[in-house]
């Protein structure tokens, strides 16, 4: 692959079963991508999962990974957020060496990054921060000279901003009903089914 | 699908193993190719109460390669059914075969016990996370309750869509315990049904109007369009529009050889008239094809000037490999229906006396065109088989140079009428997948065509062939090599035959340990009496062609090269016109 490589991030929604998570890992690893990051948590509905999946791959890379996540039998639906207005966090704890004589500076650095103190002890303290992710690699970066002794982190969770239509097919009854259309991403058309899928990207609202 | 309707009797107590067979027959299931062992055993006993005909194999790949066969020779699925262990991962490579091939096949496995589940128990073996990445999806159960929803969805799966593979893995203890059965609470829970994507009146304008401006189209056929029974669609479309036909490997028998529109097969051994009016077209009208790279050659310069319309049922082969202007995504049918009325009546005179220039220039290298000089060529034996049966039997064939000749020299008039392993390429499938065709349809002439090294990999099944009294015609076309990998060390490694030469038993006479009549043929004045006295015995019949060792398969385009960069044989052969 000569593409150029950007992080791209896979909004998926799954039936929370065994193996789910298997199945669309496998997509990557067989095409040799790495992911970066992976969250996975219920969602407002029951027995339905939520994946956010970062892996830094091409375009054409992200593409096929999409069409294909698209294919398994567990996924509702997938689209990949990378061009869309979203919001997307991550949660780092950070434990930092921490003597008398820093505890006042560093005291000062979180409240600047409004992120908190977890946890003190004589000569450590923990840091939690929510941020984007150019947040918290700041905040790293400030925190460096400190003495970093263990920073875990969380994967980034992505919403999209304002409302998107999202419809999908519940029972093969429904489906069945060819005379339903869906969106494509090369044409225009009244959205239907899988909108979220396929629905182009409106700017943030 | 072939499912039955339903009767709506009470719920009975069942065990999961009664209920097993419950399912596939209520599913229209008749024929499962299967081996016993322990962690399928509770099923075997149920089998004594069913109408389910099992055909027992002699190895769990052959298995697969039946329901295979058997799937693509009917459009049914095909079913097969193992132990757990190393009856499971002998499946492997049927499953493969299958998924790249877009074959329905529901494969059926026992596993150990859920409670010695991961515990690396006898037999145990992760074959549902061994084979994700080869089907179109798996199931694991572990209980009686959840088998018939997993069969019924299985079957849904395999079918629908693009076809696939699936397997259901059933624990003993699942097979053993027992619910109360019903039918109508096990309908498939899938989510999603595909196709759930139909082009808009826009796209289908946007495809139409590209094919009323085309000079020079061609449309590219492939197994798409058997799998959605569009074959008459697809003639209306090429007849409308006065547009060349070239098939792929599995496309062949999608669109009728003897139609003045069909072109031939293109890619890696395709005529290289195909191959050059691909090259010079305007426009590609891809139809249920996935541009392999054995039929696009190097992607850089494969048919620059044209533009590409792609009618193709799974999105993610849309853009996969080449750029597509119009994609049409949805069932070829159903799509063709639409389209149809758009396309205008169209002439392509000019275009059609470019492609008879460079078809004539082909033809002289034809190897039917070989004076006789006694040689028995594997074309001869194929052209022949052709004749004899007038191209009405199923050829299944292996894969290697018979395989190219087969596709070059028999004429398919009828979808289904080849079988063979495209994608996967997988040597040993054709004895096994045209015991699973004549189990399809037991009024059509079988055959298979294998070479000396594929007939090898999975001959134990002429034990299958004799025990079922099945009526398949083998043909062997026996060149002492592993003839396409010799064909390869000639052209691209300097002629290091390294572990190609292959010593074969003799064949006749293992037929006959068999109860086989079997025949030898090394001339070609012996082909048709050979084919003639095989064909018209009742049974199962085998014949050794011993043909030309060092003969290649023409023309060729080198993996990864441009698609009109042919290797075509080396001098022109033709002293006299062929005697058609």
């Amino acid at each position: 692959m000569t593409e150029r490589e950007k992080t791209h991030t896979f909004v998926v929604y799954v039936e929370n079963k065994p193996g789910v998570l298997n199945r669309i890992a496998s997509l990557f690893r067989r095409r040799g991508y790495n992911i970066e990051s992976l969250t996975v948590g219920h969602t407002e509905r029951p027995n339905i999962s939520r994946m956010t999946i970062v892996s830094s791959i091409g375009e054409g890379a992200a593409h096929r990974v999409e069409a294909n996540i698209y294919k398994l039998v567990n996924v509702l639906s997938v689209e990949d957020v990378t061009h869309a207005t979203t919001i997307s966090r991550s949660l780092a704890l950070i434990k930092v060496v921490a003597s008398e004589e820093s505890r006042h500076r560093l005291m000062e650095i979180v409240r600047v990054f409004r992120a908190r103190v977890v946890d003190l002890a004589p000569r450590s303290l923990i840091i939690e921060i929510t941020g984007a992710e150019d947040k918290i690699h700041a905040l790293v970066d400030v925190l460096r000279p400190f003495g970093i002794l263990e920073m875990v982190r969380t994967g980034q969770v992505v919403m999209r901003r304002g409302v998107q239509e999202r419809v999908e097919t519940s029972s093969p009854k429904a489906a069945e009903d060819d005379t339903r259309r869906s969106k494509q991403k090369t044409g225009s058309g009244p959205s239907g089914a899988n909108a979220l899928v396929e629905a182009e990207h409106p700017g943030s609202v | 699908m072939n499912e039955r309707s339903s009767d709506s009797a009470t719920p009975r107590k069942l065990s999961g193993a009664e209920i097993i067979w419950e399912c596939l027959e209520r599913l229209g299931v008749e024929h499962v190719f299967g081996y016993p062992g322990g962690a399928i055993l509770p099923t075997y006993d149920a089998l004594t109460k069913s109408r389910v005909h099992h055909v027992l194999v002699r190895h769990e790949q052959g298995a697969t390669h039946m329901a295979d066969g058997y799937a693509r020779a009917s459009g049914r699925v095909g079913v097969a059914l193992a132990t757990s262990g190393p009856g499971a991962t002998n499946m492997v490579t049927g499953i493969a075969t299958a998924m790249m091939d877009s074959s329905p096949i529901v494969c059926i496995t026992g596993q150990v016990g859920s409670a010695v589940l991961g515990s690396d128990a006898f037999q145990e073996t992760d074959i549902t996370g061994i084979t994700i990445p080869i089907t179109k999806h798996n199931y694991l159960v572990t209980r009686a309750d959840e088998i018939a929803v997993s069969l019924r969805e299985a079957f849904h799966i395999a079918a629908s869509d693009r076809p696939g593979p699936v397997l259901v893995d059933i624990t003993k203890d699942a097979q053993l315990g027992s619910c109360e059965f019903d039918w109508e609470l096990a309908a498939p829970r899938v989510h999603r049904q595909v196709p759930d994507f139909f082009p808009d009146p826009a796209q289908l304008n946007q495809a139409a109007a590209l094919i009323n401006e085309s000079q020079r189209p061609v449309i590219l056929a492939g197994h798409g369009i058997i799998l959605s029974g569009a074959g008459e669609e697809v003639r209306r479309l090429a007849e409308t529009a006065d547009i060349p036909v070239a098939l792929t490997l599995l496309g062949l028998g999608a669109f009728p050889a003897s139609h003045s529109l069909n072109l031939g097969m293109m890619g890696m051994h395709g005529e290289a008239w195909v191959n050059q009016a691909i090259q010079e077209s305007d426009l590609l009208i891809a139809l249920g094809m996935r541009f392999d790279d054995r039929v696009t050659g190097k992607l850089n310069t494969y048919a620059q000037k044209a533009k590409k319309i792609h009618v193709e049922i799974d999105r993610a082969e849309i853009n996969k490999n080449v750029h597509v202007d119009a994609p049409l995504i949805g069932d070829l049918r159903a799509i063709l229906q639409r389209l149809l009325p758009l396309v205008k009546p169209n002439r392509h005179s000019e275009w059609w006396s470019q492609v008879h220039v460079s078809k004539q220039d082909s033809a002289v290298r034809d190897i039917q065109n070989l004076p006789d000089n006694g040689h028995l060529y594997a074309a001869h034996v194929i052209n022949d088989l052709w004749r004899e049966t007038k191209g009405d039997a199923v050829i299944v064939t292996d894969v290697g140079q018979h395989q190219m000749w087969e596709a070059q020299y028999y004429h398919h008039e009828k979808p289904r009428s080849l079988i063979t392993s495209g994608g996967l390429g997988t040597m040993g499938f054709s004895l096994p997948a045209a015991i699973g065709a004549k189990f399809a349809r037991p009024d059509a002439e079988v055959w298979v065509v294998a070479g000396d090294g594929g007939f090898q990999m999975t001959m134990a099944e002429l034990a299958t062939i004799v025990q079922e009294k099945l009526n398949v015609k083998i043909a062997i076309i026996n060149n002492g090599y592993l003839g396409m990998v010799r064909q390869w060390q000639e052209f691209f490694y300097e002629g290091r035959y390294a572990g190609t030469p292959l010593l074969s038993p003799d064949y006749v006479k293992l037929a006959e340990a068999y109860g086989i009549p079997g025949l030898m043929v090394s001339e070609r004045s012996q082909v048709v009496p050979a084919l003639h006295t095989s064909r018209f015995h009742a049974g199962a019949a085998l014949i050794d062609f011993r043909v030309e060792q060092e003969d290649s398969v023409y023309p060729m385009v080198p993996a990864g090269a441009d698609l009109h960069a042919m290797i075509r044989r080396p001098t022109p052969l033709v002293e006299r016109p062929t005697d058609d």
